[in-house]
């Protein structure tokens, strides 16, 4: 009954940008209960998008990142301890500390992780580092400051490519590696994605596509000293940053039913989790990078977003849902969007660009700077993205939310026809074949592929 | 008191540049970085920036006070 759903305990594990949201708006949505919040960094939520532009870029400490309230969600924050496990039956969070914490309703909201460096040994080199947390900025921040002679990126994600030009702004010799074609192309598509490596190289960025790490070197003191590439070269530098992605955190989760693997935790529109069987279960709730969801737009497939944005809005619709029942329950339907800022220009898109076939340059051309690129699939708008023209990412959302046919209709934004005449292909490659996970990721129909993994006995 | 900008909503019009220069700041055409922590004196500043935002993109709060149990 309603009633009931304003009180009786809610825990929600994970303490960053989703799980202080969805705080907020419980209590915004007149929950009276008690709420409890674990995360396993010690500190209060903070944002983490600035740590690898304003505070690689010297203008912000890392410590300062700490997020506003919107209103006090009065919380009992368990900060620095890990949840290690979840009993649906016993309705209770298992954390690192030995206690359990009870709860009526859950929210997992334990979002991801940097991809690590396969090899433990080379990973733990002084001078290789990840970029996730703030002690990972502030850390990468001071050997930046110091004037390292060369810095490696490996993986030309949105993040490794930040990360480049935030080394080239600051005047640090840089040499981005991708096993891909082209940075962002796990993102954008190949198309696009040349005119990003145009972009990188006019900066001055050493990049090597199509070749992988094969081993980071160090010297006889731990220092990590340079790396071997699949071409037989060896790139000479100081510093070597991880940017090859996230890994969900899901590990937790492995014995507790639900349907979590390495795409996240499935759930329904409503952000209700999946159990392993495909049941959707009442009680617990999934948001933000951590969860995979069906949209309606993108042919019911399950995405896995890791967006800023995406997080703000289906914190909030997970916790209405938390304390609603039946018809007053809202779907999350948000269209992805997300942004980037690097070697000078702003990328912002809206809709999949990986959800397509063929892209059309709309408006303006990459000699500008100034760009959108509509991407289609069968016939609709299902995204676009903009360089320095954020202004109009509404007007292109409007069209994929209405389907609008691809490629859109000559003078359909501005008066001015298409500037390419002709679609391309979007050329979207196998994500498998990248050192950058793409940050939308289509995960199919099935709620758990947990199921497809075989894992060993014992 | 410290403010973060929803950057999935700014459209660059830049209104917070002008009325907070110290606490925001363009770089390039419409990548806007800013400053998280709001000293006393910007305060007042920050306010403004924020009500004066078209698309209302700068959420400005208290920190999280994290209180032991």
């Amino acid at each position: 009954m309603p009633g009931d759903l304003r009180e009786g305990p809610i825990v929600i594990v994970g303490a960053s940008l989703a799980g202080l949201r969805a705080a907020e708006k419980l209590r915004e949505e007149g929950f009276t209960g008690s709420l409890t919040v674990v995360g396993d960094e010690p500190h209060p939520p903070y944002d983490r998008p600035p740590l690898s532009k304003q505070v690689l870029l010297g203008m912000s400490a890392a410590d300062t990142t700490g997020l506003p309230m919107r209103r006090d969600p009065d919380a009992d924050w368990r900060l620095g301890v890990r949840a290690t496990g979840l009993d649906l039956v016993g309705r209770q969070v298992l954390l690192a500390d030995g206690e359990s914490l009870p709860y009526d309703r859950l929210l997992i909201a334990t979002g991801t992780r940097a991809r690590p460096w396969p090899q433990p040994e080379q990973a733990a080199l002084d001078g290789v580092f990840t970029l996730r947390t703030r002690e990972d900025a502030g850390c990468l921040a001071e050997r930046l400051a110091a004037g390292p002679r060369r810095v490696l990126v490996i993986g030309a994600g949105f993040t490794g490519s930040e990360i480049a030009s935030a080394c080239r702004e600051r005047g640090i010799e840089v040499t981005v590696a991708e096993r891909g074609t082209a940075p962002l192309v796990g993102a954008l598509g190949g198309t696009l994605a040349r005119l990003a490596a145009g972009l990188q190289r006019a900066h001055g960025v050493d990049l090597r596509c199509g070749v992988t790490v094969t081993a980071l070197c160090g010297n006889d003191g731990g220092r990590f000293t340079g790396a071997d590439l699949s071409d037989g070269s060896h790139i000479d530098a100081d510093v070597c940053v991880i940017a090859m992605g996230a890994v969900r955190n899901v590990e937790w989760l492995a014995d507790s039913g639900l349907a979590a693997g390495p795409h996240g935790v499935a759930c329904d529109a409503g952000c209700r989790a999946f159990d392993m069987y495909g049941i959707v279960t009442d009680d617990v709730f999934v948001a933000g990078d951590v969860s995979r969801f069906p949209h309606p737009l993108f042919d019911y497939q399950m995405l896995s977003l890791e967006h800023w944005g995406n997080a703000v809005a289906q914190a909030e619709v997970a916790a209405h849902n938390m304390i609603s029942s039946g018809p007053p329950r809202r779907p999350h339907l948000a269209v992805p969007v997300f942004w980037s800022s690097q070697f000078g220009v702003n990328i912002k898109s809206v809709g999949v660009p990986t959800y397509s076939d063929q892209v059309v340059i709309a408006q303006g051309s990459l000699s500008e700077r100034h760009l959108v690129a509509v991407y289609g699939y069968r016939g609709r708008i299902t995204a676009a993205v903009t360089v320095n023209m954020a202004k109009w990412l509404e007007y292109y959302q409007g069209l994929i939310e209405a389907a609008a046919p691809f490629p859109p209709a000559p003078g359909a934004a501005d008066g001015h026809p298409l500037v390419t005449e002709f679609a391309l292909p979007s050329d979207v490659p196998d994500p498998r074949g990248l050192s950058h996970g793409p940050t939308v990721a289509l995960t199919g129909h099935l709620p758990d592929r947990r199921l497809t993994v075989v894992r060993p006995a014992g | 008191m410290r403010l973060v900008v929803d950057l999935t909503r700014c459209q660059a019009y830049a209104q917070c540049v002008f009325l907070a220069p110290e606490m925001f700041e363009l770089h390039g055409e419409e990548a806007l970085l800013y400053r998280q922590e709001v000293p006393d004196e910007q305060l007042e500043r920050v306010r403004q920036a924020a009500a004066a935002c078209p698309v209302q993109a700068i959420p400005v709060g208290e920190a999280v006070s994290a209180r032991a149990r």
